[in-house]
């Protein structure tokens, strides 16, 4: 038997008094499979042990939430019998050790939770965050990571239609990757995990077991250091093949009714998923390795128990239906085997050639995991900083600057590697304020978004947290769409300093407040911690991804101008908020300042607004502020358009020029409006008693205000540029 | 007009074309499992886009040796209309019922974007609604598109009108900046000797319907119902 040493708990990220609860719950020493298992399962990564308590305040319920957080997705109705079934998350640190496999096995691993629960995907978005340009591994992790995202999901067939890429020097030893997939269900066909029924067969099926990715949730549980390269192995290895047709093994046998429950198997493989299923069902299952199908001679059970192999999945079956699943299984060439039964006993009982090798009991390592209150202390709030103190340079001069600054930049060079029209039903590609999928079949369609501005919450936790999804909710309204639920893929550093806990605290209260004021539930999510490199963290980074509903297609809105002679309208308050701005940063070189305030209460009219202004066909073009403010936002609806219009703005007297053109206040839209639709719209404006101003008109071919003039054609230049010339290739031309 | 749609495990843009097939022809056209060793009479089979086995091998090459191709050949053979998409047009070069082959894109990277294309000849089953040297625009997603064909050959094929579209700019000018993967002389989509197989890279069920962009594709499939109805 292994000798428990404190090397062997350190190298499996247990802490001496974690042990201390092992010998109690188990009244003896574990074995080294058994330890194995403790030690993923009470990772961060799977036991959530030091965000439970916080996420637990997070608003997971409204009418139309069918199921929260807790299952593999949270799963909302859109009516007509249908259910959009969605989640994001994250494979950071195995990303940065092998970009393409990392990034890969991410969207891998979303898309089985999304599809184990009946629903066949829809649509993939990612949100990545990379290092400064001129660190010398950001080039080839950018290109490792868009190669991996495109090379599973084109294969699987699966559209890749939206995300944001950031760059930042936080994140030059910890990339972010957090992927996102969304589904379609039958609202009454939708698949639960909690096991059922003393007896019936638990069903292993999929790729076979191998020897990759050994501990990945265990190193995705902790820091970074100078060794970490040699962390290769751990990381998984994806066949986008073989996950086409475990998608497809699996609707088909979720057609029938055999399946009594379904998990697939993600981070700490056959453990997390077998222990998970059997803790929610309060049963016990006895498994027996042998029958485990693996693709290597001689594996041990801490070796099958702690695979990370990519493209399995764990379901009980109904007494007597093997032989039905099997043919299924058999027809797309997947391996099949029933491994265990589920019995009564609570225990997690577990052969190989024909002796106990683990004998554990289930809920103290799954529902009952620990649950931590680490210490944290709260964020030092910045000072606001006043306008005056911006220096002031000429606005297209600024604007150019910002346009092709890598944050803002054309991302034209990722999203044309991934396809992202398989399917048919895209009816609003990559560039926009959110993605627009059409419901196959339907006029319904879903809008789909990821946001957060990471530098607004490392400058104020609390209102970047309300930002991230104030900007969701916008980004869907700015489409048209009803904002119906969020996903959060939590991104931060070490949990066990304070001033990284505050962060944590502080932002999921800031979530929470406007989710609740924005009738905008959490419905799943995902927690990533560690995120640091030798005790460097990156800049805190709670992702949202917001789902909202088209009742009809038709009714949407896009950013481009559609004419010139228009209304170019504002909706919103600007005061001109320089504080934590892209300005500051891009042209001041000054990373500071509170961030702008959100006011949710106008959040959710102007939304309203906006929305209602769509929907009665009275904009021709719709598209939020956010990033580098008003002039960046005009900006982008002119290089978006067909001929590149132009527009001329009149900026008002009462506010210094670079402030209102770069000012980065919450709440606003600009409207493209038709002189026939003007009055109708402003008053619809007072009517919801928003802020609204008539800002110019569009037409032309360039963009002047006070005075000053750039043409879009240069602007378009400049925003293509800068992603193909860093990646050293070539400008796509259109 | 009686379709099949050809399915192969990896195939992902079965449903798109059969979608597409149907606006089109106003019924639900066949959907065949690529184990499958007969088809009954039809008049068009379509090879769809996708990552069959993976394209693991080499694109196309493991689905030309799969059970129903024997059939689609001595169907083609028969005269029988095959129009291969993407995945699909690299299983019928794979096959030898297209010349050339098709490799990695110049760049080597995987494109997903719409692509103009002149329309070389309109004189066939698939292009009878285009106009000659015409302009469409469709979108293209593939990374192996590279099309090449030995001298001998490639002059055999423009002799014959064998070409059937090329890559060009929105002007309707083939130039190089418009060829987007690094084919030989631009081409997007060739013809078999016969003129009744038509493979080519860019997907005209993409954008056959205006909501989703643009609709210059759906032109293929009523040129199609059109002439075998």
């Amino acid at each position: 038997m292994t000798q428990i040493t404190p090397e062997l708990l350190a190298s499996h990220g247990i802490k001496a008094d974690e042990y201390k609860k092992i010998l109690e719950i188990l009244g003896r020493e574990p074995n080294h499979t058994e330890l194995g298992i403790f030690s993923v399962m009470w990772s961060e990564h799977c036991s959530y042990k030091s965000s439970k308590k916080w996420l637990k305040t997070l608003p997971t319920k409204a009418p139309w939430v069918i199921c929260g957080p807790g299952e593999n997705a949270g799963v909302i109705d859109i009516g007509d019998g249908q259910a959009i079934i969605f989640k994001m998350e994250s494979h950071n640190h195995p990303s940065f050790i092998e970009p393409y496999q990392g990034a890969a096995t991410g969207v891998g691993g979303i898309l089985r939770d999304v599809f184990t629960m009946g629903a066949r995907p829809i649509a993939n978005l990612n949100a990545l965050r990379f290092g400064d340009p001129s660190h010398p591994k950001t080039r080839h992790l950018v290109a490792g990571v868009v190669a991996g995202i495109g090379g599973y999901g084109n294969c699987v067939g699966v559209p890749t239609v939206g995300g944001e890429t950031n760059f930042h020097a936080s994140y030059n030893g910890n990339i972010l990757v957090n992927a996102m997939t969304v589904g379609l269900a039958d609202k009454d066909k939708i698949f639960y995990s909690a096991a059922a029924g003393i007896g019936n067969p638990v069903v292993y099926f999929g790729s076979k077991t191998g020897r990759d990715g050994i501990h990945g949730a265990t190193m995705a549980s902790a820091e970074f250091d100078e060794k970490s390269d040699e962390k290769r192995p751990t990381v998984q290895v994806g066949d986008p093949f073989t996950e086409k047709l475990l998608i497809e093994a699996c609707l088909e046998l979720m057609a029938t009714d055999a399946i009594v429950a379904i998990q697939d198997m993600g981070a700490a493989g056959l453990t997390s998923s077998s222990f998970e299923m059997a803790s929610k069902g309060g049963l016990g299952i006895e498994m027996d390795l042998d029958l485990v199908p693996m693709r290597e001679d001689g594996m041990t059970p801490y070796e099958i128990m702690l695979s990370e192999s990519q493209e399995r999945m764990l379901m009980v079956l109904k007494p007597g239906r093997e032989a039905q699943a099997k043919a299924i299984m058999d027809k797309w060439e997947l391996d099949f085997a029933v491994v265990g039964v589920l019995t009564d006993t609570g225990r997690m009982v577990l052969k190989r050639h024909g002796a106990v090798v683990a004998d554990l009991p289930i809920d103290p390592l799954a529902l009952a995991s620990p649950e931590y209150d680490r210490p944290w202390t709260a964020p030092v709030k910045q000072p606001v900083i006043a306008v005056e103190d911006v220096k002031a340079v000429c606005p297209a001069e600024a604007l150019k600057t910002l346009l092709s600054c890598p944050d803002l930049a054309s991302k034209r060079w990722i999203y044309e590697q991934y396809d992202h029209m398989v399917m048919g039903d895209t009816v609003q590609r990559p560039g926009g304020d959110a993605a627009v999928v059409r419901i196959h079949g339907t006029n319904k369609a879903v809008a789909i978004t990821t946001d957060v501005t990471p530098r607004y919450v490392l400058a104020d936790p609390y209102e970047g947290g309300r930002q991230a999804v104030a900007e969701a909710y916008r980004n869907l309204s700015a489409v048209g769409a009803l904002p119906m639920a969020v996903t959060d893929n939590l991104n931060f550093g070490n949990p066990e300093k304070p001033e990284i806990m505050g962060q944590i605290v502080e932002s999921i209260r800031g979530m929470g407040q406007a989710c609740r004021e924005l009738d905008f539930p959490v419905v799943s999510g995902n927690v990533s911690l560690y995120n640091e490199t030798q005790g460097a963290a990156i800049l805190p980074t709670p992702a949202i991804g917001g789902v909202g509903l088209l009742e009809d297609v038709a009714k949407s809105a896009s950013l481009s101008f559609k004419e010139s002679g228009s209304s170019i309208v504002l909706i919103g308050e600007t005061k001109g908020w320089l504080g934590a701005s892209l300005y500051l940063r891009e042209i001041c070189g000054r990373e500071e300042g509170a961030p702008p305030p959100v006011a949710l209460h106008r959040e959710r009219r102007a939304g309203e607004l906006v929305r209602q202004l769509i929907s009665d066909g009275q904009v021709q073009a719709c598209h939020d502020v956010s990033d580098g403010g008003l002039l960046v936002a005009v900006a982008e609806m002119a290089m978006a358009s067909d001929g590149h219009i132009g527009a001329s703005l009149d900026a008002p007297s009462t506010l210094p020029l670079h402030a209102w053109c770069f000012g980065e206040d919450q709440g606003r839209y600009v409207l493209e409006v038709r002189d026939d639709d003007l009055a109708a719209v402003l008053e619809e404006a007072l009517g919801h008693d928003a802020a609204v101003r008539v800002i110019g008109k569009t037409g032309g071919h360039v963009i002047s205000v006070g005075g000053r003039a750039v043409r879009v054609d240069e602007l378009v230049e400049v925003n293509e540029a800068w992603l193909p010339g860093f990646m050293g290739a070539e400008l796509s031309g259109h | 007009m009686k379709a099949a749609v050809i399915v192969f495990p990896g195939s992902n843009c079965d449903r798109d074309v059969a979608v597409a097939l149907e606006a089109s022809m106003g019924a639900k056209p066949l959907m065949v499992w690529h184990r499958d060793t007969e088809l009954p009479d039809l008049d068009l089979i379509v090879v769809p886009g996708g990552f069959s086995y993976g394209d693991y091998l080499r694109c196309g090459a493991m689905a030309a040796h799969s059970p129903i191709m024997r059939e689609v050949k001595r169907q083609a053979d028969k005269g029988t209309r095959v129009l291969g998409i993407c995945n699909g047009f690299q299983i019928l070069t794979e096959t030898g019922l297209l010349p050339g082959v098709l490799m990695r894109n110049k760049n080597l990277k995987f494109i997903c974007k719409d692509v103009h294309l002149r329309v070389e000849s309109n004189t066939t089953d698939f292009c009878r609604g285009y106009a000659a040297g015409g302009l469409v625009r469709f979108p293209i997603a593939h990374a192996e598109g590279n099309y090449f064909a030995d001298p001998e050959t490639f002059k055999a094929m423009e002799a014959q009108g064998q070409i059937a579209f090329r890559y060009c700019n929105h002007r309707g000018e083939v130039t190089e900046a418009a060829n987007p993967n690094g084919s030989l002389a631009n081409v997007a989509g060739i013809y078999n000797a016969k003129h009744n197989v038509l493979g080519l890279m860019p997907h005209p069920e993409r954008l056959a319907e205006a909501l989703l962009g643009g609709s210059d594709g759906k032109m293929m499939f009523d040129s199609l119902v059109e002439a075998l109805r």
